[in-house]
């Protein structure tokens, strides 16, 4: 083994950009999250206020409203994109004609931009010029306005994240469902189990770790969308869509409410960091069990 | 239900696909179309293309130039964030230091933490802390392909480490043995070996770094402006040019289509950090 000094040499540069763009402003953000500070206000100075910012985001509607709109949004999506990706991994398990090139074509959303993603279906929503809203129009009598109905606005937010997210779900899944073992299923068969049966007691323990690890990422991934809710509806109508990342940018850019942003940021971030924890734990989990 | 015929699973995932392709096509759709047929009964077929939308964002100097800073930010950013990666995962493979592994996980949560939350502090740093003179890194290309390393340099560290751990250390101890210095072994011996995880690597932070909006809004203004932020110009309260955010959109979309077909087996196991292999 040669010396370590070309060891830290090589990591250097790594360790250098990750401290500066990394590990600096996030203990500058928590810095910042104690004090009161909005450059363009009457006071411009930033004042130290103690804890009086987290005060007061526990009882800050704006923040709870963000808060609730993004756990809704997690737990509609991720679990819609659970089920259909679950469906599409077991129509994927079977033989038939053409399954790489659909294959390919399911992975494709996976690459795209979200604010593409957004973008795409503004363009599909918006009423006059979008195609859903006419044909809901003309077909059912349905009137769909993104720009003033709060519903119709998640709904298509939600929608659209299970169009651009499923296949994720559906790949892993298919992972996990490859390296299954074939003898407890035929065992399942002798013994004369139905398909929910098999489902519950065989299928699901075995890929309950590929499940988990999906699930999590998924709620990470959730929990920072931004590009496409600010390309769809900008947050609105109202406040309807304005999840956690939208909420920060709303308040520490048009606001320059720096001092509370960074507060909210904190807790944001904090959030995240319980998620990844438990995602992290719930990965390590089975790699432990296989080894003991 | 084993025995049910493959053509209708086929028929069923027909279906699913054209679901998946549509918005895509809509897309294509709303760019080939002049701004006064927009508002008209929606058609599905494109009977005689318009191309005005498309020569007129490639006329457009602004955009061109943001196509460019685009192109340039996100090739510096992955040719950084993979050369780093390399060399960060070859330390790590090679070398024996305290805290080995929580370095590795260290860099990991960079990449986890939601970019809103850095938008206010690198904000502030690039504009008053990071600077040198009159320099300073906000609005700049190599501002933000330093920013993008945040994520992106996680990422490489996490899909080239399997790569190189798989590489047999007998291959550098028997070059050192025959008196090759340091920097010999890992660019004649262990980098023609990795090439196929580079390229992967190269290639999808290529396209996280073009693909990223919320810092390059934030942190760029004119100079440093990317293609994606472009997109978002065109969209207002007062009046959307629809047919342009389309053709935006649309050469947004074409290198990450290009470049989809080569890295399409990896896409999962980097969006999975290696948790699945896709």
């Amino acid at each position: 083994m040669q010396s370590n000094k070309l060891g830290w040499i090589l990591l250097a540069p790594t360790l250098v950009i990750l401290f500066f763009f990394g590990v600096l402003p996030f203990l500058y953000v928590v810095f910042v999250s104690f004090h009161q500070w909005n450059p363009f206000a009457a006071s411009p100075e930033m004042i130290f206020n103690g804890a009086e910012n987290f005060r007061r985001i526990v009882f800050d509607d704006a923040f709870l409203n963000s808060l609730g709109v993004t756990v809704a949004f997690v737990v509609f999506a991720v679990l819609s994109e659970l089920i259909i990706g679950y469906l599409l991994a077991q129509a994927f398990m079977k033989e038939f004609p053409g399954k790489s090139i659909f294959r390919t074509i399911h992975t494709l959303p996976l690459i795209m931009a979200p604010i593409i993603v957004g973008s795409v279906w503004k363009l599909m929503t918006t009423p006059s010029i979008g195609i859903i809203p006419h044909y809901l129009d003309e077909w059912f009598g349905i009137t769909m306005n993104i720009g003033t109905s709060a519903p119709a606005a998640f709904m298509t937010i939600v929608i659209m994240d299970i169009w651009h997210w499923t296949p994720l779900v559906t790949l892993t899944l298919i992972a996990a469902l490859v390296s299954l073992p074939r003898d407890p299923f035929e065992q399942a068969q002798i013994d004369g189990a139905n398909k929910v049966q098999t489902f519950w007691h065989i299928t699901l323990p075995m890929i309950i770790p590929a499940v988990v690890a999906t699930v999590f990422i998924r709620l990470m991934d959730a929990l920072r969308t931004v590009d496409e809710v600010w390309m769809l509806t900008g947050g609105g109508p109202g406040s309807s869509t304005r999840f956690l990342g939208v909420h920060i940018f709303k308040e520490v850019f048009p606001k320059t409410n720096y001092g509370y942003g960074s507060t909210i940021s904190v807790i944001v971030l904090y959030l995240t960091i319980v998620v990844c924890w438990l995602l992290y734990v719930s990965m390590l989990a089975p790699r432990k069990n296989r080894k003991g | 239900m084993k025995k049910r015929n493959p053509f209708l699973t086929t028929l069923f995932w027909i279906f699913i696909s054209l679901l998946t392709l549509f918005p895509i096509y809509w897309l294509f759709v709303i760019s080939v179309k002049p701004a006064v047929q927009l508002f008209s009964t929606p058609d599905l077929i494109v009977n005689n293309p318009y191309w005005g939308n498309y020569t007129e964002v490639l006329g457009n100097r602004l955009l061109r130039s943001y196509m460019v800073n685009s192109l340039v930010i996100s090739t510096g950013n992955a040719v950084l964030c993979t050369v780093l990666g390399f060399f960060t995962c070859y330390a790590l493979s090679r070398f024996q230091f305290r805290g080995k592994e929580s370095i590795f996980f260290w860099t990991i949560t960079n990449r986890m933490a939601p970019p809103a939350v850095f938008l206010l502090p690198l904000f502030l740093l690039m504009t008053q802390v990071y600077r040198v003179g009159d320099f300073t890194l906000l609005d700049t290309r190599i501002g933000m392909i330093l920013v993008y390393c945040t994520f992106n340099l996680p990422f490489a560290i996490w899909t080239l480490r399997p790569t190189i751990d798989a590489i047999p250390r007998e291959l550098d101890e028997a070059a050192y043995v025959d008196g090759a210095s340091p920097w010999k072994v890992i660019t004649e011996v262990v980098f023609p070996l990795c090439r196929p995880g580079l390229a992967v690597t190269l290639i999808l932070t290529w396209v996280f770094a073009w693909n990223e909006y919320l810092l390059a809004a934030t942190l760029t203004n004119f100079e440093a402006r990317t293609l994606t932020t472009g997109l978002s110009e065109y969209v207002t309260t007062t009046g959307t040019e629809w047919g342009i955010m389309a053709t935006i959109s649309v050469f947004t979309l074409i290198p990450a289509l290009i470049v989809f077909g080569l890295v399409q087996k990896h896409i999962v196991a980097g969006l999975t950090f290696g948790a699945v292999k896709g």
